[in-house]
């Protein structure tokens, strides 16, 4: 397929690059499209937990578009939402099972929202949107893109959290021992983590932030209300 | 064990679909821009969910559950299925939402003109497939339990989506910073409104006292506090 493409276009054109850093920042699929935050806050408490889930998203989002831009003309259009779910339904099926071999300790942490990736709007929004309407390659980059863009927005809001929440990154201390009794670095003189970062409501108020950093620094994304 | 009263106000307040897990938030956002709307997706949500979750319960405890298959044949006793759970449920609540949606259409028009347009947005809702998968998760003993879950939340998620859009009926009128006008604001309030709710977090709610399993308030709420992290 990408001898086929060659013939038209280099495989990395400035329109295929496009696809890639575009998702990454003026068109954020999390904080502009507004999509896939169902399963993108809850599991923002640890940055570990953030990296799996974005690369499960990834690679559910890279071979849903692949294979839904492979079928794009057999599929008759009357139920397509029904196959595009049942695809991505399957490759989910296998992201989880991979990590339930291999990953138990945090598949058990990610509970039911491995499965909710599903009906993440993300994956059905870019399968309906460009994987529907394109070539199998574009619709690798699209799947790379947005999913890259998802999971950047993913590990920011976790290492605020996790950072000033737990003190820790990746589960190792940054600011020292927090153990009552033998506390070292920052503790030592009153430093206290902030347990509301722990708590749900702290990711929707960091993503709020981000948004608005992300907004002030561009104007052309405000909108009217 | 907790009471099925129990297990129905927990699901509408300590562990509300929007403020405790964010399921949902896509449509959450996109409709909550006026009251009327955002009662309309309400109701389709609860609607869905009380007639998803039971029939999904009946699959995953006769069908799909380690063992569940055992009241066909004894050979078939030791299969588990469990594996197929996810392309189970999503299938169940796209067929049951074309289902109701044709049903609506014939029996109830006028309630069709109120939810038609909703009612195909539904089917990739997390919150409906997140019911059915935490449904599974925490193994309800009974049905009755699994339906009182099921309404518990959606109607949990039907006060988060109304009380969301009467605050931005109002947000309209105030006197927002630019850069965070519209989706931005909404994040903030949500995590605002979400503070707010887990004030209900620890509350022992069913009648039955907790003192056989000797399990302490303080407790009570460490664990909510974990379940809802994780």
């Amino acid at each position: 397929m990408s001898a086929d493409n060659n013939t038209s276009e280099p495989l990395f054109s400035k329109k295929n690059k496009m696809l890639i850093t575009d998702p990454l920042t003026d068109n954020n699929p999390v904080t502009i499209q507004v999509l896939g935050i169902c399963s993108a806050l809850a599991i923002t408490v640890q940055v570990s937990q953030a990296i799996v889930m974005s690369l499960s998203v990834l690679f559910v989002i890279i071979m849903g578009n692949l294979i839904v831009s492979l079928l794009r003309n057999l599929i008759p259009s009357r139920i397509r939402i029904i196959v595009q779910l049942l695809v991505v339904a399957s490759l989910v099926i296998i992201v989880d099972q991979v990590l339930a071999a291999f990953l138990p300790d945090l598949s058990a942490k990610l509970s039911v929202f491995v499965g909710l990736i599903i009906t993440n709007c993300i994956i059905m929004g870019r399968l309906e949107a460009f994987a529907m309407a394109n070539k199998p390659w574009p619709s690798i980059l699209d799947g790379l893109g947005n999913g890259l863009g998802y999971g950047a927005i993913l590990i920011l809001v976790a290492v605020f959290r996790e950072l000033f929440g737990s003190g820790t990154l990746m589960g190792i201390p940054i600011f020292g021992n927090s153990l009552p009794g033998e506390e070292s670095g920052l503790y030592t003189i009153g430093y206290q983590n902030n347990n509301l970062m722990i708590l749900p409501p702290m990711a929707l108020i960091i993503t709020g932030v981000i948004i608005w950093v992300q907004r002030a620094r561009n104007k052309a994304l405000i909108e009217e209300h | 064990m907790e009471s099925t009263l129990d297990i129905f106000v927990k699901a509408i307040f300590s562990e509300n679909m929007i403020f405790a897990y964010f399921l949902g938030m896509c449509s959450y956002l996109a409709v909550s821009k006026t009251v009327k709307t955002a009662v309309g997706l309400g109701a389709a949500v609860i609607f869905v969910l009380t007639v998803t979750v039971p029939v999904n319960y009946l699959l995953e405890n006769y069908v799909l559950k380690e063992g569940a298959l055992g009241w066909i044949d004894e050979q078939y006793a030791e299969l588990d299925l469990g594996f197929l759970s996810f392309i189970m449920f999503i299938a169940v609540v796209a067929s049951i939402v074309q289902l109701v949606e044709m049903l609506v259409e014939k029996f109830a028009p006028a309630l069709y003109g109120a939810l038609g347009i909703f009612l195909p947005l539904i089917a990739v809702n997390c919150s409906i497939l997140g019911g059915a998968l935490f449904m599974a998760e925490r193994q309800y003993s009974t049905i009755l339990d699994a339906t009182a879950f099921s309404i518990g939340s959606g109607i949990g998620w039907f006060i988060a989506i109304v009380a969301i859009a009467a605050i931005r009926e109002k947000l309209r009128y105030s006197n927002v910073p630019g850069p965070l006008r519209g989706l931005g604001i909404t994040f903030i309030v949500t995590g605002l409104m979400g503070i707010a709710f887990m004030s209900f977090m620890g509350i022992k709610y069913g009648k039955e006292a907790p003192t056989e399993e000797g399990e302490p308030i303080t407790t009570m709420l460490d664990t909510n506090q974990e379940n809802n992290i994780n």
